[in-house]
């Protein structure tokens, strides 16, 4: 059973890639693109790594591949079509692809695995000791390391994304602001009058 | 392990879900298409760790947790080039490679 069903994901997620890679509309290879993901995430459930694929579903096919739709819809025309390459360089590629994928293959079916037959079964629980542990063979630095990256990114996305020069980022003089402006005037002239 | 399926097929899947990612990043000339096929690249390479840790070594952890740090850096990286290319684009108006041609000036 299992057997088909690795099957069928495997040919799913191989057609989604080629066509992701291939279409000419941009948001309909972000839809293939999460076809491939949700699939991997499909792998990762039968390999029985639930928390794998928990976050392969949240971080990509969740948060990815709504970053990437965001930024498609705001860079592109939707109905606009991508030029595609030319014809003798797709060719060319295809072909150092293939023989990569060629050299690639005989060397996974020349090299021994020795499999285990052993069925671990891995909790979260587990993965969070791990992450966590001090100890000889622990994640701790690691996982710290991440986390700072993950803050950096965070600062230098937010700067980049609003610009490098301070000028255009104050608020312009909308009617609004203008109107506020001047309500303010006449409160602090009302407000004067009263003093005096 | 998954019962019926050998670590040999999972691994010639990933490979060709690699070359596919590959062959995408250098026919596409458009930031996003490259940032999608780069995406597919580090998955199929993400499998692996997680296939041959659950093949060969069922008993350790390194391939779940080196995966788990891959696809944390993977997030922050696609966070940074979706910032870049929306920067880009407010300049030049594109997105295409072809015409990024400065850095800054």
């Amino acid at each position: 059973m299992e057997k088909y069903i690795f099957y069928v994901l495997a040919l799913i997620m191989i057609i989604s890639a080629i066509a992701s890679v291939s279409s000419r509309k941009m948001l309909r290879s972000v839809v293939y693109l999460l076809f491939v993901l949700i699939g991997i995430a499909g792998i990762y459930f039968m390999a029985d790594y639930n928390f794998l694929a928990a976050i392969q579903l949240t971080v990509y096919a969740g948060g990815i591949i709504v970053l990437i739709i965001f930024s498609v819809l705001l860079v592109h025309h939707i109905d606009m079509e991508l030029e595609v390459a030319k014809k003798s360089k797709r060719i060319i590629t295809a072909l150092t692809c293939l023989i990569g994928l060629g050299v690639f293959l005989t060397t996974i079916y020349s090299h021994p695995f020795v499999e285990t037959t052993a069925a671990v079964t891995t909790t979260t629980a587990d993965i969070g000791f791990a992450l966590l542990s001090t100890k000889a063979g622990g994640f701790i630095l690691p996982f710290e390391v991440i986390s700072i990256l993950l803050l950096a990114v965070m600062i230098g996305a937010i700067i980049i994304a609003k610009g490098e020069d301070g000028a255009e980022d104050q608020p312009k003089e909308t009617p609004l602001v203008k109107q506020e402006k001047s309500v303010e005037k006449k409160e602090e002239l009302l407000e004067n009058e009263v003093t005096v | 392990m998954i019962p019926g399926i050998s670590i040999t097929e999972i691994l010639t899947l990933t490979s060709i879900l690699f070359f596919i990612g590959i062959y995408g990043f250098i026919t596409r000339t458009n930031l996003i298409s490259m940032l999608i096929s780069v995406e597919i690249i580090m998955n199929s390479t993400v499998i692996n760790f997680v296939i041959i840790n659950k093949y060969l070594y069922p008993e350790l952890l390194q391939g779940v947790v080196y995966s788990i740090f891959i696809i944390a850096v993977a997030a922050a990286e696609t966070a940074l080039a979706v910032a870049i290319i929306i920067n880009l684009y407010k300049q030049i108006s594109s997105v295409d490679v072809k015409e990024t041609e400065t850095l800054k000036y």
